[in-house]
């Protein structure tokens, strides 16, 4: 693999043009990549699932360089209906598009030439991966005092002309004071057997508030990995929402940093997994200061042969006395060949703290089932409203309700 | 004064922190092939344990001491400790009590463990363990009548070597991680016990280990195995003297229940913590696994931490007779600057198994207090079920308090409910305390009592006494 990431990464270099100093940052970062190579299940963070065994058995050989001097076409048909938004769109990894034709023009800036530094310490050879090999890093910010009025949809898709299996996609986002900004990350059609490795980074400065909805649904056998990297300020608000159902295997991770008074951060995540699949998300909630809170929910539903596997982690700062954090995680096995994994984890130095999880895992109750079949249901029947009901209770939590509803359409949720 | 009061004045020191100035046989200093015959040699020991040693000495070297434990700590040389340490007057065992050294005699009652049986201990049979010798063991003829077998492993070697050839490292192998490895190629002493079939066990039995001289590694091993149809409560209680350094206590614990046999095993450990300034105290890293090898058995680890500078172990439970149940009960308290990683295993394998795991922390001072748990449902563990609860309470924003739980559920069958909450004790219930006359650290003592009561109560009578005014003590100070 090394030998053809190297002849890659030198074909990315020339055909791009970047700078000398670019260059040489790109090559450290590869070469720590190199170093450590794909994360495997030693490592802790990939303890449950072992992303490196899932490469070399869904995908194979990797080969990291795409042509990109040619535009790609834009499939309109992609688009979802019935509700106005803005565009973003990538294909093969390369952004087609960027539109922002429902807002103010000098609301948003959007820039390319901009410093490419990582505002936190990571250990990840995913993120350093995605440093080497990205190309173009577009930085989006949104001028203070504005909303926007529709949201935006990033849609990610690949076609037949895509010639490498790796596709590096990353994304900064500055939300300035008292703005806001809802977004929407849609994998729609795509071509099989890749593995997409993804970064944003947010940065939400005072009383600005992200929402970030990520829908993976449509059956693909691609491996995804995302990272999202959120900085707050005081009294921002983040709101995540994972919907994790389509692809083969997708990684899921969240790291919030709660470095502002008063700010709070919300992960909610659905998997609904069928056969073979292996999904999991990961998140991280440092509490850093004061008065700060979090809540994340986190629901399965498992079925033949897939695996889900959530590692929750809170920290909380000594300096974090009133600290409010819950988390809670739940599983409905429907074979006895699908598997949970679960690691809530609470490190926590201050004590004038509220701090808990639960995590519950089992199967579908029998005592309900036979009551909605003694009022005239069938097993399926019965089956499926506990299940959409158990998952409704997380979709319920998204604050935005046009969002709501295109969400439950998306996944076939009625009321 | 009140009692209790009497009691911190009494204990506000480590009471248990005194030398016993007494000549001892020590094994040279250093860890290799020729202390591990030295040690066998001199307990007389047959080929096959050697043999065992040996093999476990060949293991070791290929391991690694693990570093993925929350609290960190200074290398250990361990060619610089001695593995071997016995008193004198031990060279040649006593018959009876009345040839038993008197200087061990008083360090004994100085503990408050009577080994005279006319000073019974409401009936409690006791195996004194001091530094890596067995030096007592009480009430045998009364247990013999029963047909139980409690003894020291020296003895067991010797006179029951059948037993020991049989069970001995099925359930913690000499293949396990570093510290066990070690255990098993140096240990010196411990306790074992065998409840034949059908006994339940009419008293309590219980080990007593003290670790005396100075730069000593203290290796036990005890094994304790229950018949078909019978039941044991076992106790442990553990002290050692002040010393400025830290000193090693590496034990491996054996329970292995066969069919409906159930085994309950408490501890309360009270090693040297250290002062409060984090300077010395024992590094307590010890094994601890119990095998429900039989149906409908079941094994329960009641455990109260209080001492030790460093804590770090996971009494497990292996879950492979079908119907079987596992329980863990935890309290552990850290204080000034210990630190303590402790939790529990339940591996369930076998069908409808059970366990259920209660865990409080309390850490106070500039502690540190990690809880780490695995719950394990095997695919085949068909309609098993896991309860766990861990509640951790802080006193003060120095200290920390971690939860790391592991939860693998691969079974559709079987249930796993996880709670843990942090939190520390509220104002109000302060206030509402003192406001009935009691003073803030009785209010605490109170309080935190109260927090532990589900593990407190699963402990003997006269163990939770003891226990409870421990945890009074053990938080002295850190109110305010």
């Amino acid at each position: 693999m090394t030998e053809q990431l190297q002849s890659d990464f030198d074909k990315i270099i020339k055909t791009s043009d970047f700078s000398e100093k670019e260059i040489q940052s790109k090559k450290s970062f590869l070469n720590k990549f190199i170093e450590s190579g794909f994360p495997n299940r030693k490592q802790e963070d990939w303890k449950f699932l072992d992303i490196s065994q899932i490469i070399k058995k869904n995908i194979g050989e990797l080969s990291f360089f795409n042509d990109n001097s040619l535009p790609n076409k834009i499939d309109p048909s992609i688009f979802v209906d019935g509700l106005e938004h803005n565009k973003i769109i990538f294909i093969n990894g390369r952004i087609e598009k960027i539109d922002f034709n429902y807002e103010d023009k000098d609301k948003i800036e959007i820039n390319d030439e901009i410093e490419k530094k990582i505002s936190f310490d990571y250990k990840n050879s995913l993120i350093d991966l995605n440093r080497a090999l990205t190309i173009k890093v577009f930085k989006i910010s949104v001028k203070k005092n504005y909303s926007l009025k529709k949201p935006l949809i990033i849609y990610h898709s690949t076609n037949d002309k895509i010639s490498s299996k790796n596709v590096n996609l990353r994304l900064d986002f500055e939300l300035e004071e008292n703005s806001s900004l809802r977004l929407i990350d849609y994998f729609g059609k795509s071509l099989d057997k890749n593995f997409i490795n993804i970064l944003y980074n947010f940065n939400l400065k005072n009383y600005s508030i992200l929402k970030n909805y990520k829908i993976d649904k449509f059956k693909n056998n691609n491996v995804k990995y995302s990272f999202n990297n959120i900085q707050q300020n005081s009294n921002s608000v983040s709101e995540t929402f994972i919907l994790s159902a389509g692809s083969d295997y997708f990684k899921n991770e969240v790291n919030c940093n709660l470095n502002g008074e008063y700010s709070s951060a919300f992960i909610n995540g659905i998997f609904s997994l069928k056969e073979n699949q292996q999904h999991e998300i990961r998140t991280t909630i440092n509490h850093l200061v004061e008065n700060t809170k979090s809540y994340q929910l986190i629901k399965s539903v498992l079925g033949k042969n897939s695996k889900s596997a959530y590692q929750g982690r809170i920290f909380v700062n000594s300096k974090a006395q009133k600290t409010d954090g819950y988390q809670l995680s739940k599983a409905i096995l429907l074979d006895e060949t699908s598997e949970f994994n679960a690691k809530p984890e609470l490190e926590i130095y201050a004590d004038d703290v509220k701090c808990s999880h639960g995590s519950a895992s089992g199967s579908l109750n029998e005592n309900s089932i036979f009551y909605l079949m003694s009022r005239g249901l069938n097993y399926q029947q019965s089956k499926e409203l506990l299940i959409n009901g158990f998952l409704l209770d997380v979709v319920e939590k998204i604050t935005d309700s046009e969002i709501k509803n295109l969400i439950k359409n998306i996944i076939g949720l009625k009321e | 004064m009140d009692t209790r009061q009497k009691d911190i004045e009494n204990l506000k020191d480590y009471k248990y922190g005194f030398t016993t100035d007494i000549e001892n046989i020590k094994a040279p200093k250093g860890l290799n092939e020729d202390v591990i015959k030295f040690i066998s040699n001199i307990k007389k020991e047959p080929k096959w344990m050697l043999d065992f040693r040996l093999k476990a000495f060949e293991r070791l070297k290929l391991l690694k001491e693990p570093n993925w434990q929350k609290p960190k700590y200074p290398k250990i040389d361990y060619q610089d400790l001695y593995y071997y340490s016995a008193p004198k007057s031990m060279s040649e065992k006593p018959k009876s009590l009345d040839e038993l050294d008197p200087k061990l005699l008083e360090t004994y009652k100085k503990l408050g463990i009577p080994l005279q049986e006319q000073a019974r201990l409401n009936g409690i049979a006791v195996d004194a363990v001091f530094d890596s010798v067995s030096v007592a063991t009480t009430f045998k003829g009364e247990l013999t009548k029963h047909g139980i077998i409690f003894c020291s492993m020296s003895e067991a070697i010797q006179k029951h070597p059948e037993l020991v050839k049989k069970y001995l490292g099925t359930v913690i192998p000499i293949t396990d991680h570093f510290f066990a490895t070690l255990n098993s190629a140096v240990f010196t002493d411990g306790s074992f016990v065998y409840i034949p079939q059908g006994v339940k066990c009419p008293m309590e039995l219980s080990t007593y280990f003290r670790i005396n001289a100075s730069q000593t590694g203290q290796f036990e091993r005890t094994l304790i195995i229950a018949d078909k149809d019978s039941y044991v409560s076992y106790l442990e209680g553990c002290t050692a003297p002040m010393r400025d350094e830290n000193q090693l206590h590496a034990a491996n614990v054996e329970l292995i229940a066969l069919d409906n046999a159930e085994i309950k095993y408490s501890t309360v450990q009270n090693w040297y913590p250290g002062d409060e300034n984090g300077k010395g105290g024992i590094y307590n890293f010890v094994t601890k696994r119990g095998l429900c090898k039989g149906k409908n058995s079941k094994i329960s680890w009641t455990q109260v931490e209080t001492g030790s500078a460093i804590t770090w172990k996971y009494p497990s439970c292996i879950l492979k007779g079908d119907n079987s149940v596992g329980e863990f009960y935890s309290i552990a308290i850290t204080n000034n600057h210990q630190k303590a990683d402790t939790g529990t295993k339940m591996i369930h394998l076998g069908k409808n198994t059970k366990s259920k795991i209660i865990s409080k922390g309390i850490s106070a001072g500039f502690s540190d207090m990690t809880y780490r748990g695995l719950v394990d449902i095997n695919s085949k563990a068909k309609n098993s079920n896991n309860y766990t609860q861990c509640d951790s309470l802080l006193m003060g924003n120095k200290c920390g308090a971690h939860t790391v739980p592991y939860i693998k559920n691969k079974n559709f069958d079987s249930n796993i409910a996880h709670e843990a909450t942090t939190s520390k004790i509220s104002e109000e219930q302060l206030h509402y305390c003192q406001q009935r006359g009691l003073n803030p650290e009785e209010a605490v003592g109170l309080i935190v009592n109260g927090f532990c009561k589900e593990v407190l109560q699963q402990l003997p009578m006269e163990f939770a006494v003891e226990a409870q005014k421990l945890v009074g003590i053990s938080l002295e100070g850190s109110v305010g």
